[in-house]
């Protein structure tokens, strides 16, 4: 095994591993640290796609910015030792899982047999295309248009998180 | 810098993880997170599953564009984060304002109207 | 380096303008004291501009930002649709929300930013946009949902929405992600050059039902419909009104321009599972529309139901189908929020005379409301001369020219289901003594405007050609 291999195959383990353990436990706060682990993985895994930038982003973001606003709510509900959050198994649980496997399953056969066997290796463009450099070049022209849209979308969640969290509109 | 990034491509030329391994890795996660929503009943933590999902999707974005060669799967990236950061300000602010009245983020025990 | 040239802002001036406008709006909300009525006229205003900038580009047939968005035709035509929903919500809202005490500027700041939302979705020639477009309208309506921070039923409604809608985009956004892998593009134009080769691919298939998952949970089609009716009941009266016609409209747009890609290869197998999809929607939308004894309830039911009809239009993949989405999403647009402007009048605090009793006798009562809502009742169950038949006749005759009859009959019969529960308001009205004898006040503004609505109706009901001679420019 290369090194490459062992980097992303035990990127990709850990990843796995955080990712059911999020499912798992009943602390919404434990959940949010193993999804934070999750997170950093992926950030692993772009890097070894030569998509440095995204890596970056990717971490300041969500490791960053959400999953800080996640244990921040987490913790101002003072959720972590609420006795009422009880999980129940019922009908909707198995139905829930046997979904989710044959949705896996589904998945994984069309992804393992059917990906055309040109993809084996990075286009050689690659290195280049993860740089700062390009991707703003490219944010700046070919998708100005969506770029400059985010930012309304921005604008609506800031309005509707202080339209609705806050205490009292003074009118 | 320029030289050891070449580099690092063109090693990964020869060792080959193929975007098999990439894409099944992310309907793995994919699907954990479909799960999360379906199986757990607080609501904090099902928006976590979502946030899963949207990654697994970006996983499999960033390893499309890369291995086409084209730049709009990164793109893409990009705006996927910037509306999971704005759902996740609005989900948020949502729980807090249910939790002022109700005192809880159970989907379960949300029956004021029938659901 | 060129960004962008004058085309460019001149297709996209409906979304700059409500940008433009949102933002005004929402500068006057934060710099003067007690603003909410300035913010409701400058938004108007931003409406009209944006309305004149899509009549304005009608003519043109371009794309515009390296084709991330279309140009005129379709897109205008249901730009200038959204836009008037917006209006007309508006002007239902602001009675209503002054009523209740919740009378902020954020409210209308945010239905322009939905609409900048349901533009996009119109005019998306990409799949990026279309993405961008389903958010900016989906998180809208989901504070919008919440709007009523004091009332657990809002609160209830607003989270339910946002956590099934997030899910949906996930599924969306995979099928999204699929589509891409297989074919190198987001961009419609472009995909639909490449068939039928990426079409034989397993995993293009899976990418366009994972956007199917999408699609059927923002236009409300069964299996993808759980959310409707607690979120419809729960958010308040203006913003169903608004989430149920606009919300949908843009959904469907987006819906057909987008289907329409796989659609080009006329597939069995697509054209059966949306047929089925049709079928679902309007049996159960109908079935449970039955037993419903809240009026908000059974709409947000019927509204399921009418998404069945319209995926008929989507299924049938012709252009008789194209065009009778447009038309009944005008007729249902216009229908829905004159029946939810008159439910917003009648509602009493904290969700009171929401109820089929509550109407009992308002024959008497309010003659001209009464009928009014006689008419719109009509129009749902699809009774002629109102626009709702003319509708439905194109969706049924475009799936027997697809060679799927047994979808019209169908469609036929679950609509003689839906006339007990759309007629039954009528009989509480005439035919039952008034229980309750407290005063109805008309807003002024709201009563106009389900008046307009009415009129709409019946226009196009008895002379459908108006509409109809536009859309020959445009399918």
């Amino acid at each position: 095994m290369t090194f490459e291999q062992g980097v992303f195959y035990s990127l990709a383990g850990v990843t796995v591993f955080s990712a059911v353990m999020m499912l798992l436990q009943r602390n919404p706060v434990n959940s949010a640290l193993f999804l934070i682990l999750n997170f950093f993985c992926l950030g692993g895994l772009y890097l070894t796609l030569n998509a440095q930038f995204i890596a970056l982003v990717h971490i300041l973001v969500y490791a960053g910015a959400i999953m800080v606003l996640f244990l921040f709510v987490i913790m101002l509900l003072n959720l972590g030792d609420d006795k009422r959050l009880t999980e129940h198994l019922g009908m909707r649980m198995y139905l829930g899982i046997a979904f989710s496997v044959g949705l896996l399953v589904e998945l994984l056969y069309m992804f393992g047999f059917n990906t055309p066997s040109s993809y084996t290796q990075l286009s050689p463009a690659s290195a280049e295309m993860g740089t700062v450099e390009f991707i703003g070049k490219v944010l700046f022209t070919k998708f100005l248009f969506p770029f400059e849209i985010t930012s309304f979308l921005l604008l609506v969640a800031i309005i509707g998180a202080v339209l609705l969290a806050k205490k009292k509109i003074v009118q | 810098m320029r030289a050891r990034r070449e580099c690092l491509a063109c090693r990964e030329k020869k060792v080959m993880i193929p975007l098999n391994h990439y894409l099944l890795l992310s309907a793995f996660l994919f699907s954990c997170g479909v799960l999360g929503v379906v199986v757990r009943r607080n609501a904090i933590i099902v928006f976590m599953s979502i946030e899963l999902m949207l990654n697994a999707v970006n996983l499999s974005l960033v390893a499309f564009g890369q291995f086409l060669g084209d730049a709009t799967g990164q793109m893409l990236v990009f705006f996927v984060m910037v509306v999971a950061a704005a759902e996740a300000a609005v989900g948020l602010a949502i729980i807090i304002s249910l939790f002022r009245n109700k005192q809880t983020v159970n989907i379960d025990e949300l029956n004021i109207l029938k659901w | 380096m060129e960004f962008f040239s004058p085309t460019d802002l001149l297709g996209s001036s409906p979304i700059l303008a409500l940008g433009l406008f949102s933002l005004i709006a929402l500068l006057v909300n934060a710099f003067l004291k007690n603003s909410a009525g300035m913010v409701f006229y400058v938004s108007a205003v931003g409406i009209f501009v944006a309305i004149g900038c899509s009549i304005y580009t009608f003519p043109m047939n371009a794309t515009a930002f390296s084709d991330m968005l279309l140009v005129g035709g379709y897109a205008s035509f249901f730009s200038v649709l959204f836009l008037v929903i917006a209006l007309f919500s508006m002007f239902i809202a602001k009675p209503y929300l002054e009523r209740e005490q919740y009378h902020y500027g954020e409210y209308y700041v945010l239905i322009l930013l939905a609409t900048i939302g349901m533009v996009m979705l119109a005019s998306s020639a990409d799949l990026i946009t279309a993405f961008l477009g389903i958010e900016m309208m989906s998180v809208s309506f989901y504070v919008l949902a919440g709007y009523f921070r004091g009332k657990l039923s809002s609160n209830e409604s607003a989270l339910k929405y946002f956590l099934l809608g997030a899910f949906a985009t996930g599924f969306l956004l995979y099928g999204i992600a699929l589509i891409y892998g297989t074919t190198g593009t987001t961009n419609l134009l472009r995909i639909v050059t490449m068939y039928p080769q990426p079409f034989n691919d397993p995993l293009h298939i899976i990418g366009w039902g994972l956007i199917l998952i999408g699609f059927g949970f923002k236009v409300a089609a069964v299996p993808f419909h759980m959310w409707v009716p607690d979120v419809y009941e729960g958010a308040p009266t203006p913003v169903t009104a608004f989430m149920s016609t606009g919300g949908k409209a843009a959904a469907f747009s987006v819906f057909l321009m987008t289907f329409s890609v796989p659609m080009s290869m006329r597939d069995e197998r697509l054209m059966t599972v949306l047929a089925v999809l049709a079928a679902a929607s309007m049996l159960l939308g109908n079935w449970f529309g039955l037993s419903q004894t809240n009026l908000k309830r059974m709409l947000a039911y019927s509204s399921i139901a009418h998404a069945g009809y319209m995926i008929i239009g989507i299924a049938s993949a012709t252009p008789m189908g194209q065009q009778g989405i447009a038309f009944y999403l005008v007729s249902y647009a216009l229908t829905n929020l004159g029946a939810f402007g008159i439910i917003a009048m009648m509602e009493k605090e904290n969700g009171g005379n929401l109820n089929y009793e509550d109407y009992a006798g308002l024959g008497k009562r309010k003659p001209a409301l009464a009928a009014l809502l006689a008419m719109f009742m009509f129009s749902l169950t699809g009774i002629p001369p109102f626009a709702g038949f003319i509708g439905k006749y194109y969706l049924f005759a475009s799936a027997v020219q697809s060679h799927m009859t047994w979808l019209a009959i169908f469609g036929v019969i679950t609509s003689l289901f839906s006339t007990y529960y759309y007629l039954r308001i009528i009989v509480y009205m005439y035919f039952k003594e008034a229980t309750n004898h407290e005063e109805i006040k008309l807003p002024g503004l709201t009563f106009a405007t389900v008046i307009l609505c009415g009129a709409g109706i019946v226009l196009f009901g008895i002379v459908p050609s108006l509409i109809f001679d536009l859309m020959k420019s445009i399918f």
